[in-house]
């Protein structure tokens, strides 16, 4: 087919699976291109480790198709998808050593012996694993151990890299360590990964383009930068950044030219925000990350206004500054050097340009 | 390409080059061999567990006429509850023919002090071990685990020897102590290891609160241990009701337990042999254990597993 | 000094394992120590201090009785483990499959375990007997010439006492092993599937290895049951026909109640223990050792 040729090398068209009556993967449909960084992220138990399993055939889907390099693969055993895949326990076979962990795939497909030996010795090579070979997998640090699962999926010599939360088991330091490997060993290769976690770091650095998962439904689908800046809906919003978006609950109105929101005694002109369509009057919700809010900062910015600091946080580089604003919490970011003190009149002032709004009943951009 | 032309495209390409049906949806099941295969093992399995027990039954409820006919598996053509009756009221051993009843108020009667006391001990003993080990008290633990393992044997004659001598051989404290003792090791092992996975802050908050010794073990630890002690009672229940060595040993003529009742009148009649009413003694032996065991389902499971090496 | 003093000897922790004190040291120590110790003598009905020596051990070895018993041990023990452990395995293997009914089934394979040994041997004595059991049955739906009576044969009795053992004991080796696999990691299969490594050869090569704790507790379980199985020999064959399916615990039971010999007894008894003790230091090392190791690598 000429899928191969288009550069899709996973389709994922209509797929629905249920546990029983309980419908955990909805109508879903995700295309990912040959070569692309693809992370599936959301919450616990949203769907992501069950559509991963789908992708690699471990679950029998109730629903729609599955292409992999353009062959419908819906019915394939996994060993035959051309995917390789690595678990978030790394699934090492205890009692063999890491060569034979690499290698038993390999015999009971019944490899040539020199394949095997090439194809070891490269995996090896590239994870940097070789004085580990004849150890046990109980000898090897966490991050050794992932490296191994990894290796077992690059010995399969596939084209489709699947990751189950594989670093959700190490501590931060190592995490963010390993998080740069993979990220180097997918230049390296080139091939398809789709990666699934529920840490926004993770996918904010790895990912080429991000899935936001929720309830078995893939809320948006598009590069880090643009679900960061202009999330499709108040849960996409919420769910990326730290610290978390300020919302402001209050309405949309219409002043002569311009639309206006306004909650209380606040009234912020919209006049720089990228409406997604024709706007409508009525409840809304405004938001906007600390870090685009600028405090004490002139009044050289399309919207201004005072408030009195409550609580302050500092973190380090940052620190973040707790106020009210519509009588509703919101809190704005500041590097340390200008640190305002608790029960400080601030002025605090921001572009609209950076800020989403979202309806209050739906939650969807507006 | 976007994603979103190829969406769109593939269903339409997918009807053009596929005449029949492209695999879609959920992988078509067909029943396979090897299942058919795990489901008739299993179900062979099952006959050979029940068949033994169904001829009980079925044989207990005919009467002897139709028990020779020799029809093993056949339901009883008139069903008859006189050889349960006969079990439990008349059956002989030797001389008495008073039937098993007088065996079950036994095994009561050993069975339930036993289970008390054993728990008891086992469990002061788990959380001394546990929350006060003095010096040897590991070394203690050590000979009480080598215990579970010996064979009785060993034991017996010394026992026989150490109760007489204190006038307790052949009586009832008598077999209550010696299933106490046998207890022991493996209800001790059990609350030791229940005891050891608590919190140890939980003690140490009871002792900067000045609570002692048995303070904490009542007020703290013993409300704590009421799933390892629905364990430990299902293990010694069964365990005492089923036991027939110690029985017959030690808790001497007038005290027998069900199981030595129940072997001394299925073993050693004379003359006729009733299969009917041998039958009935034995299911009604077996009921005890049998009921705990359907009533505890998954409890038993886990009793066995936690006492893995009680015999 | 005195803060140690109470950590180390707490006075109601030692008032509260008295009982203990008195079994571990009173019964598993000096009441095994009197055992071996009237081995040596040659004390009949009642123990006498009366030396003699490795007498009764020479005794014990050339009676056929005894020597028959410890064939029998052996021989039982060999074939009721295998064959618990194959007929177990294979039944907590096809438990996993998800099958429909499992708690049935659970409760079918498992139930025998909870009756009396005795009425295991009661239940198989007849379910065997000529007279009534299958050998009557077979002949009475027309097959005459079937003959089917191991319990008269003193060659085939002890096969029906591993039968019955089987029946008595696979389920709980089952459901040991059952929860040795569930234990599992799910994630190991799915590896498995993905390398694209057969079910059989998962099992096999992964999965069984995994469950070596799990195989280890039903083996022990089993041991134990059979070094000290006696109830079932007297419920089913009283240790016969004649000697054939006699046991070292039969054995040891009647020579210190019927034929009152309690030197030659407390030999039976003391050798009875000396494998235990073999295995159980043999074991004790195993785990110390890997204690050690597991320090010096901390
Ligand atoms: N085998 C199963 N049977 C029933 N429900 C399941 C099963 N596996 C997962 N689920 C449910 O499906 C949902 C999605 O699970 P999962 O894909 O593991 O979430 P996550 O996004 O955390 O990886 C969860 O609500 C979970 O409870
Ligand atoms: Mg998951």
């Amino acid at each position: 087919m000429d899928m191969a040729q288009n550069g899709t090398s996973v389709s994922i068209q209509d797929l629905s699976l249920n546990f029983g009556a309980v419908s955990v993967l909805k109508t879903l449909n995700l295309d990912v291109a040959q070569g692309e960084f693809v992370v599936l992220l959301g919450p616990s138990g949203c769907g992501k480790s069950t559509l991963l399993n789908c992708v690699a055939g471990l679950l029998d889907i109730s629903e729609g198709r599955i292409f992999i390099k353009g062959k419908n693969v819906t019915w394939e055993e996994p060993k035959d998808r051309g995917i390789g895949m690595v678990f978030q326990s790394y699934a090492l076979y205890p009692q063999m050593t890491v060569e034979k962990n690499l290698s038993f795939g390999l015999r009971v497909a019944g490899l040539p012996r020199d394949e095997i030996v090439k194809r070891i010795a490269r995996a090896a090579e590239i994870l940097q694993i070789e004085p580990l070979l004849q150890r046990k997998p109980s000898a090897l640090s966490g991050g050794q151990r992932q490296r191994v699962a990894i290796g077992r999926a690059l010995v399969r010599d596939v084209d489709v890299f699947l990751f189950d939360e594989p670093l959700s088991n190490l501590d931060a330091k190592l995490r963010s360590e390993l998080r740069v490997e993979i990220k180097l060993l997918h230049r390296k290769l080139q091939n398809t990964m789709i990666y699934v976690t529920h840490d926004q770091i993770e996918a904010m650095t790895l990912a080429d383009r991000i899935a936001v998962m929720k309830g078995g439904v893939i809320q948006q689908l598009d590069a880090p930068q643009t679900i960061y800046n202009r999330p499709v809906n108040r849960f996409v919003a919420g769910f990326l950044g730290s610290p978390a978006m300020n919302f402001v609950e209050g309405r949309l109105e219409k002043h002569g030219d311009g639309w206006s929101f306004v909650a209380e005694d606040l009234k912020i002109p919209l006049g720089t925000y990228q409406f997604d369509g024709q706007p409508e009057a009525g409840p809304a919700v405004f938001g906007i990350r600390p870090e685009h809010v600028s405090l004490n900062s002139g009044t050289g910015w399309p919207f201004s206004t005072s408030a009195n600091v409550e609580v302050v946080e500092p973190m380090g580089s940052d620190t973040l500054v707790w106020l009210k604003l519509a009588q509703q919490k919101f809190s704005v970011r500041v590097t340390s050097e200008r640190t305002p003190q608790n029960d400080e009149a601030v002025t605090l002032g921001f572009d609209p340009m950076r800020a989403s709004l979202f309806d209050a009943e739906t939650g969807g951009r507006i | 390409m976007t994603a979103a032309q190829i969406t769109a495209i593939q269903p339409v390409q997918d009807a053009q080059d596929q005449t029949g049906v492209a695999p879609f949806g959920p992988k078509p099941r067909h029943v396979s061999p090897g299942r058919i295969g795990i489901y008739v093992f299993l179900v062979i399995a099952a006959l050979f567990f029940l068949i033994p027990v169904y001829i009980m039954i079925v044989t207990s409820l005919k009467g002897m006429p139709e028990i020779r006919l020799g029809h093993l598996f056949s339901l009883p053509a008139e069903p008859t509850f006189q050889p349960w009756a006969d079990a439990w009221l008349h059956a002989c051993t030797g001389r008495d023919c008073n039937g098993l009843s007088p065996g079950f108020y036994n095994s009561l009667k050993i069975t339930v002090p036993s289970v008390i006391i054993s728990i008891i001990c086992a469990s002061i003993n788990g959380y001394a071990l546990t929350f006060w080990p003095y010096k040897g008290a590991n070394l203690l633990f050590g000979l009480l685990v080598f215990g579970a393992f010996v064979p009785y044997q060993v034991v017996i004659y010394p026992l026989i020897i150490g109760l007489s001598s204190v006038g307790l051989f052949a009586t009832l404290p008598g077999i209550i102590i010696v299933h106490t003792i046998f207890g022991m090791p493996i209800l001790t092992l059990l609350f030791r290891n229940f005891y050891a996975a608590l919190p140890v802050e939980l003690f140490k908050a009871a002792r900067v609160d000045g609570a002692g010794f048995w303070r904490i073990f009542f007020s703290i630890m013993l409300p704590m241990s009421v799933p390892i002690t629905v364990v430990a009672i299902i293990l010694q229940v069964t365990g005492i009701w089923n036991d027939f060595l110690f029985g017959i040993v030690f808790a001497g003529r007038s005290n027998w337990p069900m199981t030595v009742q129940l072997n001394n009148i299925v073993n050693t009649t004379t003359g006729v042999r009733e299969y009917n009413v041998n039958m009935a003694a034995t299911i009604l032996t077996a009921a005890v254990p049998l009921i705990i065991y359907f009533v505890s389902g998954r409890w038993f499971v886990r009793g066995i597993a936690a006492g893995a090496v009680k015999g | 000094m005195q803060r140690s003093w109470r950590r180390r000897f707490h006075l109601p922790a030692v008032i509260g394992t008295i009982p203990m004190i008195l079994v571990a040291v009173g019964v598993f120590v000096i009441g095994i120590g009197f055992s071996v110790l009237w081995s040596f003598t040659s004390s009949k009905l009642f123990p006498t201090y009366d030396f003699v020596g490795l007498a009764q051990y020479r005794r014990l070895w050339a009676d056929s009785r005894w020597l028959v018993s410890v064939n029998n041990i052996w021989f039982f023990g060999l074939m009721s483990i295998s064959c618990n452990m194959v007929f177990g395995y294979l039944l907590a293997v096809f438990m996993d499959q998800r099958i429909r009914q499992e708690d049935l089934f659970r409760s079918i394979f498992l139930y025998p375990f909870a009756m009396s040994l005795i009425v295991t041997g009661l239940v198989w004595q007849w379910v065997l007997d000529p007279n009534l059991g299958l050998q009557a049955a077979m002949r009475n739906l027309g097959w005459s010439s079937f003959s089917f009576a191991p319990l008269v044969d003193a060659n085939t009795a002890i096969y029906a006492l591993v039968v019955a053992g089987i029946w008595q004991g696979s389920g709980v080796t089952m459901a040991i092993l059952l929860a040795g696999l569930r234990g599992v990691d799910e994630e190991i299969w799915k590896a498995a599937r993905v390398d694209g490594i057969p079910t059989w050869r998962t099992h096999l090569s992964i999965v069984a290895p995994m469950m070596k704790g799990a195989f280890a507790t039903a083996f022990v379980l089993q041991c134990v049951g059979v070094v000290r199985v006696y109830d079932l020999v007297i419920a089913m064959t009283g240790g016969g026909p004649g000697i054939a399916t006699s046991m070292p615990a039969v054995y040891v039971i009647q020579l210190i109640t019927v034929r009152q010999n309690v030197g030659q007894g407390m030999a039976a008894a003391t050798m009875m223990l000396l494998p235990v003790l073999v295995v159980l230091a043999f074991s004790g090392l195993v785990l110390w050792r890997r204690n050690r190791r597991q320090e010096a690598r901390v």
